[in-house]
């Protein structure tokens, strides 16, 4: 059971839809239009993995911080 | 305290004006749009039912209301929401907020990624080809929208989701339930969702028999009974249908409207035969460029007060925004009103914006790419066979598009 996951956003893919700050305010948010998380290394809340598993464009990836293992989004 | 008591005391709430400001032409942008961008970006509004509402006409406002936080749907049930139709909506996902709304979205999102989309591109074009073949078969004049348009977009979404094409022609006829406004009577309104939502049980109930069949049905069976939070079974029923209407609805009103943009636009439609690697860039510059709603729905109600556009909102207001009038906005498109295929920057809100941006937005985009890149390079002399006066364009709908649209080649 991982401690801390670690949220990356790809800035070249995302197109600014915002559904992630919608999803999960306290997490992410638009900067010039496009996402940013609020923090890279977050406690582990389901929200993340449902802002991740939301993004038409799979901008959004959500590793455990220890080992990198992939959480979201899934296969 | 005092100062923003007297902020909220002083706001001025202008008369409402009915809306929409006029009966819709062709796919015209009412200039009122630009003038209320200039001069009150907030104004009031009467809709043909329910509640008066703001109205936001510029980029930046739209944008907060679609995705602010402090704004919701999930208010408008418990409203007399302001609606170009009779008919209130009280469910689905655009009657949610998060975390409801999220349970759902995730189970569709899911399906309707990028990745997930481009996957099915080369069998869209293999319908888009065949339905130009047969329609090249048959010869000129020929309806664009019959032949291509219409069949397109309902093959596509069919097979994804495991409705039997062969079907088509009654729920496209229920289907008309959904998005009509006037046209038909309450009653016939109630016995076509009725007939839909009977139509979609039986497609249930045989997935429930034959669990290996893996369609968007399907998973959606399945995510329902592995775990019963996640979907009731009216909102299987519900989610099923609501993707089948939205699923073709709106893509086949868009291809006509593409095409007929584009003829109006001679240089624009020589620079894409020129070159079509500029189909994605023009299919997001149409997008921006033609105003697809009649008037804008599905009002936001503020859950707090918030200052949108130099006007305080107070909570419990319902507010729209234009996407017709945030698209045409010059303080973020140079030169607004002006169809550039080319255009670099592109941040448009055809698909709206935050968590109810359009679920089947990346769907709907590979098909227009397909449609128009098949049409402009398989088509080259592609014209209206008609004059164009003679064009029959909807009426008492909630999008603008051609009933039928006579083209040679
Ligand atoms: C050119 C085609 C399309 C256009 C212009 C379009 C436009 C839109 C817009 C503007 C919204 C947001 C409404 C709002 O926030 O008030 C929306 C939402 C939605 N669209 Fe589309 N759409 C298109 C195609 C599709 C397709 C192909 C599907 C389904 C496969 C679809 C399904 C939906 C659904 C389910 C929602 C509601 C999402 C939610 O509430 O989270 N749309 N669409
Ligand atoms: S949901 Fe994806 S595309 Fe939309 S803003 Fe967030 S990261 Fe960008």
């Amino acid at each position: 059971m991982s401690t801390a996951w670690r949220i990356g956003v790809d800035s070249r893919r995302c197109i600014g839809t915002s559904i992630c700050a919608g999803t999960a305010p306290e997490h992410f948010r638009l900067v010039d239009g496009l996402s940013a998380p609020l923090a890279d290394v977050v406690a582990p809340a389901e929200v993340i993995i449902d802002a991740a598993d939301s993004c038409p464009v799979e901008a959004i990836t959500v590793r455990d911080a220890a080992d990198d293992r992939l959480i979201a989004p899934e296969e | 305290m005092t100062e923003s008591a007297q902020t909220a005391d002083s706001r001025v709430v202008p008369p409402a004006r009915p809306y929409p400001f006029s009966v819709p032409d062709r796919l015209v942008v009412d200039p009122t749009y630009g003038e209320l961008r200039e001069n009150e970006p907030m104004t009031r509004v009467k809709l043909p039912y329910g509640e008066e509402a703001w109205l936001a006409t510029r980029y930046e406002d739209v944008r907060t209301v679609l995705g602010d936080v402090r704004f919701g749907r999930a208010p408008a049930v418990q409203r007399d929401e302001p609606r170009l139709t009779p008919r209130q909506q009280y469910s689905g996902m655009l009657t949610m907020d998060p975390p409801d709304h999220t349970r759902l979205r995730r189970l569709v999102a899911k399906a309707f990624t990028a990745r997930r989309v481009e996957a099915l591109r080369p069998r869209a074009q293999e319908i888009a080809d065949a339905l130009v073949d047969d329609m090249v078969r048959i010869g000129p004049p020929a309806d664009l929208v019959e032949h291509v348009a219409t069949p397109l977009p309902i093959q596509v979404i069919c097979e994804l989701l495991g409705v039997p094409y062969a079907d088509r022609d009654r729920f496209h006829l229920w289907s008309e339930a959904i998005v009509s406004t006037t046209s038909l009577p309450p009653e016939t309104i109630q016995e076509y969702l009725n007939n839909l939502w009977g139509y979609i049980g039986d497609l249930v109930a045989e997935r429930r028999r034959e669990p290996g069949i893996d369609d968007l049905l399907g998973v959606l069976v399945r995510a329902r009974d592995e775990n019963q939070d996640r979907l009731s079974e009216t909102e299987l029923v519900e989610l099923a249908a609501g993707l089948l209407a939205a699923g073709h609805e709106t893509t086949v009103t868009q291809v006509p409207n593409f095409v007929y943009v584009l003829l109006n636009n001679p240089d624009q439609l020589a620079r894409l035969r020129a070159d079509p690697s500029l189909v994605p860039a023009a299919v997001e510059e149409l997008l921006r460029y033609v105003p697809l709603g009649v008037g804008s729905s599905f009002a936001r109600y503020a859950k707090e007060d918030v200052e949108v556009g130099g006007v305080l909102v107070r909570a419990g207001e319902p507010v729209l925004g234009s996407l017709s009038s945030a698209n045409r906005d010059g303080a973020v498109f140079a030169d607004p009103d002006r169809l550039d295929l080319g255009r670099e920057q592109n941040p448009h809100l055809g698909f709206g914006h935050g968590v109810h941006h359009c679920v089947g937005a990346q769907l709907a985009r590979m098909e227009l790419q397909v449609a128009v890149a098949t049409l402009v390079t398989r088509l080259p002399g592609l014209r209206l066979a008609v004059p164009e006066a003679e064009l029959q364009w909807k009426r008492g709908m909630l999008v603008r598009g051609l009933l039928g649209m006579p083209v040679a080649w």
